[in-house]
């Protein structure tokens, strides 16, 4: 005898066995009607253990994709910065997280699947436990000593594969959300210990030293901001030669690019080189401001625009 | 003939076909006999595509009892031989 039929036996002879542990035929009806509508419950309280189960694991992937994303951004200031073991340590982390989000990922798509099959195995179980009740009522109600046994064997039997079947559902999706769980805590542990980096936690320490450089590269652009201010604020050298300014701000620049530093000089080229051809239209004005008043640009917002290569810069 | 696939529920199988499902089947059980855990997979993945590809799924709503029992999918070879035991994996 092959596997299948072995296996169809089995079924029958536990429906067999619990048919005959009842007396009255009845009984074995509402009994049964009882066990179906609890195992029903439980199939579908099993759906939302393996549904609160997956948002779990959704949050967590969340977490450790946020990580990596972050990780890479460091990753590639510090290699900006000239960094290269900080990079490599930073990519390393992230490695480590992005294989935490792989296997989380297959085991997500398990869980799903796993949700999908017990609920569509509810729905089956909800159609054959109301086919089940109508047959019962029938029965029931056309009663006769003689035929009832077969008949309630029958539909007996017919719906106790199906809760059979169910019932090893939710089994095995227990299982797998138990294997998921353990699963997640291990994870949450692994993070907690810092070896991939808390998220929004406390300030790890490739943030810090990140932080550090950056800060030093702070002073170092403040003071070329400091140094461009003093050099533009002679206003001979205004008058004299526009280019002079933008020519220091280069050497500033230029001295901040040696220092690996590359953000800067797009920065601040922009707002000098604006802010200096300004006066150049503006110096006939200035010379001749009570004769041609209207010809010029507004002369009173001059020094204005000569204050603001400052305000702009230190942005 | 009734064949339910554990997991995925009942499927109405052309009579002419359990001939080719029962020498499936005997494969299936010689692997379980063996231990053979590949020989097993193969020949439980052909039995249900055999199942898929001539049967029709029964409306959910029929009492009937099948005649024959298959294994779900991912089954592995243990959980087949519990099946196999009365006190194995069906709940009571």
């Amino acid at each position: 005898m092959g596997v299948m039929k072995r296996v169809s036996l089995v079924f029958k002879a536990k429906a067999n066995r619990a048919l005959d542990k009842m007396e009255d035929p009845r009984e074995t009806l509402d009994y049964s009607y009882q066990r179906q509508l609890e195992l029903l419950t439980k199939v579908r309280r099993g759906v939302a253990d393996v549904a609160t189960s997956r948002k779990r694991v959704e949050l967590q992937m969340n977490q450790l994709q946020q990580q990596a994303n972050k990780l890479q951004d460091q990753a590639r200031k510090a290699l900006s910065m000239g960094r290269d073991d900080l990079a490599r340590e930073a990519l390393t982390r992230k490695a480590s997280a992005q294989s935490q989000l792989d296997e989380l990922q297959t085991q997500y798509a398990q869980l799903q699947a796993e949700e999908e099959k017990l609920t569509v195995a509810s729905q089956r179980l909800q159609a054959k436990v109301d086919a089940f009740r109508t047959r019962k009522e029938t029965i029931k109600a056309t009663y006769t000593a003689a035929e009832a046994q077969t008949r309630i064997n029958e539909a007996f039997s017919g719906i106790s594969e199906e809760m059979g079947d169910v019932g090893m559902a939710i089994q095995r999706a227990e299982d797998k959300t138990a294997q998921m769980q353990a699963r997640a805590g291990a994870i949450d542990e692994l993070m907690a210990s810092g070896a991939l980096d808390d998220v929004g936690g406390r300030r790890d320490d490739i943030q810090s030293e990140l932080d550090m450089m950056s800060a030093n590269s702070d002073v170092e652009r403040e003071l070329a901001r400091l140094r461009g201010e003093l050099t533009a604020g002679a206003p001979k050298q205004l008058e004299g030669s526009s280019g002079a300014p933008n020519g220091d701000a280069a050497a500033a620049q230029s001295s901040q690019a040696s220092q690996g530093y590359q953000g800067p000089p797009q920065q601040s080229e922009g707002p000098y080189a604006p802010q200096y051809s300004p006066p150049q239209q503006g110096q006939q004005p200035q010379q001749s401001q009570q004769q041609a008043q209207p010809a010029g640009l507004p002369v009173a917002d001059l020094p204005g625009l000569a204050d603001e290569p400052q305000d702009g810069d230190g942005s | 003939m009734i064949v339910r696939i554990l997991g995925e529920g009942q499927f109405k199988v052309d009579d002419a076909v359990a001939a080719e499902l029962n020498q499936l089947d005997t494969d299936l059980e010689t692997a379980v006999e063996r231990g053979d855990e590949a020989a097993f997979a193969t020949a439980l993945t052909r039995l249900l595509a055999q199942v898929h590809a001539q049967g029709t799924p029964l409306p959910p709503d029929i009492l009937e009892p099948s005649e024959l029992i298959l294994p779900h999918e991912d089954s592995s070879m243990d959980e087949v031989r519990k099946l196999l035991t009365d006190e194995g994996l069906i709940p009571g």
